[in-house]
């Protein structure tokens, strides 16, 4: 049968078609919506953990038993994960594992660019790249065969154009050989001490040496003979931009990027004319090729920065580009918090407190946008508490107290709640807000244990947020309502006024959340034009249901989009005038 | 079966629908039994930003990313992100699009203002062009929100597939409730001259 699926939907058919037993993510974009598919398939156990790391050791405790096992995140959570995934390398596996890292170049939806393949290598283990969603497909399940067969975890690199991007797939059936699980002792293997993990290394580096010369005849390792003036070694996305940029060039596409195939490179060398390698991001297969003593052109050409396109690849081979339609300068259109969002308040009073706010990974981050623009600090999930322990460390007592940290409910949950640990423990006097929206937002609204709610959607315990702070040993913990904007003010200025450590939880969810009974819009506002003044108070808030209506010869006015707004009531507080009322 | 790709672009505002018409878009070529690959980026859509989609099909598609200046029909959803990513389009290429302005942040503030004759900034650079008053044939056809379906009929009439694999397509993925509207809206795009 065929169907028009995603990367990320192909990758979870093949780990239903392959006997996966469990599915464990933390979400992250591009690399979601493979849990989100997972889920489809009852036969498999799909589950959010509360981070990366954690994500691996559920599969590798499901491994370690006999299952098959999918672990998926963006390639930042790798970072997270990277602690058992370097030992892991060293175990090896009894169920096969695959880590799917997706890599987000050009930074659609990230905070840095990094090249996850560098993991393959600086962990050992091997690395299938698909170049589209039937080899998204079809590598999951060679992913397991090669996991069970060399003992070893598999990454399964994508990209955000491989995971988002749609193609023709045929779909298969799951195998009839699903593992079962049982317990089989193996201390030698599975127990990492001193003295098992020597031995283990010296398998490590066997089976990769074994891995590059069997990589040499794998399928998914294939030369395409044409014009022999120009041979590119390529794998992935990139594969696809080349033939469409390059239709005459042979090419080596490298469907296993670590370890590499270096006879069949050798072979293809002595083949062209003129040798390149074209990937995205690091020179990783370039710097790999030329030492092993083959002159080749890579990043000389194409840049180390950005995605590729098709007419990237065009411009770097010295191919006239296509002429195209030049256009004016336009207002640039970036995202914004939802009309009635609860994070938009919070961040009004932050800026008008002048607090210096020490940023985290969620919807909020768009505190940083004008008119908000409340967001000093953002460096990884989980930052912002430690972040602001460092900085209360050095700072003047006065300027001391601008310090805040925002966190988000699952973000908190993520790697959060350690800097709290820690922030109490050392006594930093920093107030801390959780904006606990019950959701994880950015992603696409994720349940997550704070929720109440898991990914199988079965009810079950919410973390107490307040309960858990105390048991911390935050002294202050206090819940506000973040649409009440004399409450958020009031509260938080107190808090930041105080010399120990702060938490503040504001109480209101995701105006997306998908759940019944969690969200209820109020009653849409309008603006009563003739009470309006024109003074702009209410556009200080940034929300996407107000609009300035600009009149000529007098001032203009503000205007409601009934259709849009939630009735939040954030934008009322702020008219002196009484000229923000509910819609008639 | 030529080997010749055609390409669309379709461009907007996160959150106006623009994933889903390019789903059924994709849904009918295959049908059609053509190849076909489709790119976006969709990690921000919901939340206002400007959202493109490449759709692709033919014999054979490689690259999911129209590459730029070789777009055959740019099919926007809103006129100042359609202005904006005209140079996906070839010289000549064809511009359905939505008669809807939605101001951009900086706009909703007062900082900017939105830009003037956008649509005629269109035609200049495009001479086939089709304006679609998407809002209020969607009104005439049962339900507003129908507005995408009307601008969807008004494409498929510029592209050499058979009715019959959209309205399978439609059918496929449109919910029963919203059924009967959206086949009227897209009979009313697919009359637009």
């Amino acid at each position: 049968m065929k169907e028009i699926l995603s990367g990320n939907e192909a990758i979870a058919r093949g780990a239903y078609e392959a006997g996966v037993k469990v599915a464990c993510a933390y979400p992250g974009t591009p690399s979601t919506e493979i849990l989100e598919n997972t889920v489809r398939y009852r036969e498999i156990d799909s589950s959010w953990a509360t981070n990366e790391k954690v994500a691996l050791e559920v599969g590798i405790g499901a491994s370690f038993v006999g299952a098959r096992a999918l672990v998926t995140m963006k390639h930042v959570g790798v970072n997270v994960a990277a602690d058992p995934l370097f030992t892991l390398s060293y175990t090896g596996v009894n169920g096969g594992l695959v880590l799917v890292c997706a890599d987000d170049p050009e930074l659609h939806s990230s905070q840095n660019e990094q090249d996850s393949r560098n993991y393959a290598k600086f962990a050992k283990v091997p690395m299938l790249e698909p170049g589209d969603s039937q080899e998204c497909l079809e590598f999951t399940k060679l992913a397991y065969e090669i996991s069970e067969k060399y003992d070893t975890p598999v990454l399964l690199r994508t990209t955000t154009r491989i995971s988002h991007s749609k193609s023709v797939v045929n779909l298969g059936e799951r195998t009839d050989l699903v593992r079962e699980a049982k317990i089989e002792k193996n201390a030698a293997k599975f127990v990492m001490l001193p003295g098992n993990a020597r031995v283990r290394h010296v398998v490590v580096e066997d089976r990769t040496v074994q891995l590059s010369k069997d990589g040499c005849s794998m399928p998914i390792n294939r030369v395409e003979m044409r014009d022999a003036k120009v041979g590119v070694i390529t794998a992935g996305i990139a594969y696809q931009h080349v033939r469409e940029a390059l239709p005459e060039a042979s090419v080596l596409k490298l469907g296993m990027v670590h370890p590499l195939p270096f006879d069949l490179i050798r072979e293809f060398a002595a083949k062209v004319e003129k040798l390149y390698v074209v990937e995205e991001l690091d020179p990783f297969i370039e710097e790999q090729v030329k030492a092993i003593g083959i002159p080749v052109i890579g990043k000389e050409i194409i840049s180390i920065c950005g995605e590729l396109t098709p007419g990237r690849v065009r411009k770097a081979f010295g191919l006239p580009e296509n002429a195209q339609a030049t256009v004016e300068k336009l207002p640039a259109r970036p995202p914004n918090m939802c009309p009635g969002c609860p994070h938009r308040g919070v961040f009004y009073t932050l800026n008008q407190l002048k607090a210096y706010v020490s940023g985290d990974i969620g919807c909020y981050t768009l505190g940083f946008m004008p008119p908000l623009s409340a967001m000093d600090t953002c460096v990884c999930m989980g930052a912002s508490i430690g972040m602001a322990t460092g900085a209360v460390k050095v700072l003047s007592p006065e300027e001391r107290k601008k310090v805040v940290a925002v966190i988000g409910d699952s973000t908190f949950l993520h790697t959060g709640i350690n800097g709290l640990m820690d922030m109490v423990y050392n006594k930093g006097a920093a107030t801390v807000i959780i904006l606990d929206n019950r959701i994880t937002a950015m992603t696409g609204r994720q349940e997550n244990p704070g929720s109440g709610h898991t990914l199988m959607d079965d009810p079950t315990n919410a973390v107490d947020f307040e309960l858990l702070c105390k048991a911390i040993g935050v002294k202050n913990v206090r819940t506000i309502n973040p649409l009440d904007l004399d409450e958020c003010r009031t509260v938080i200025s107190e808090e930041m006024e105080r010399p120990e450590t702060s938490v503040i939880i504001t109480d209101k969810p995701c105006v997306l959340i998908k759940r019944e009974g969690i969200f209820k819009a109020g009653a849409p506002l309008q603006v009563v034009e003739d009470s309006c003044t024109g003074c702009r108070a209410c556009l200080k808030i940034g929300c996407p249901a107000i609009e300035w209506v600009p009149s000529s010869g007098k001032k203009g006015k503000a205007h409601i989009d009934p259709l849009l707004c939630n009735g939040c009531d954030v934008c009322s507080q702020l008219c002196k005038f009484s000229a923000i009322q509910e819609a008639k | 079966m030529s080997d010749k790709v055609t390409n669309i672009v379709l461009v907007g505002v996160g959150g106006q629908g623009i994933l889903l018409a390019a789903e059924i878009l994709s849904e009918t070529f295959m049908l059609a039994g053509f190849d076909v690959k489709k790119s976006e980026i969709h990690g921000m859509s919901q939340r206002g930003g400007s959202v493109v989609s490449h759709v692709r099909y033919g014999k054979e598609v490689f690259s999911p990313m129209v590459p730029e200046g070789e777009g055959d029909i740019l099919f926007g959803f809103e006129l100042m992100e359609s202005y904006r990513y005209l140079s996906l389009l070839k010289p000549g290429g064809t511009v359905v699009v939505n008669d809807l302005c939605i101001a951009p942040p900086s706009v909703l503030v007062g900082q900017e203002t939105y830009p003037a004759d956008m649509a005629l900034k269109i035609q200049e650079l495009c001479p086939d062009c089709l304006l679609v008053d998407g809002q209020n044939l969607a009104i005439q056809a049962g339900n507003a929100r129908a507005a995408n379906t009307v601008l969807l009929g008004a494409v498929s009439k510029r592209l050499d597939i058979e009715e019959k694999y959209w309205i399978e397509a439609i059918e496929k993925m449109v919910p029963k409730k919203a059924l009967e509207v959206n086949l009227k809206a897209f009979q009313m795009g697919r009359g637009l001259k």
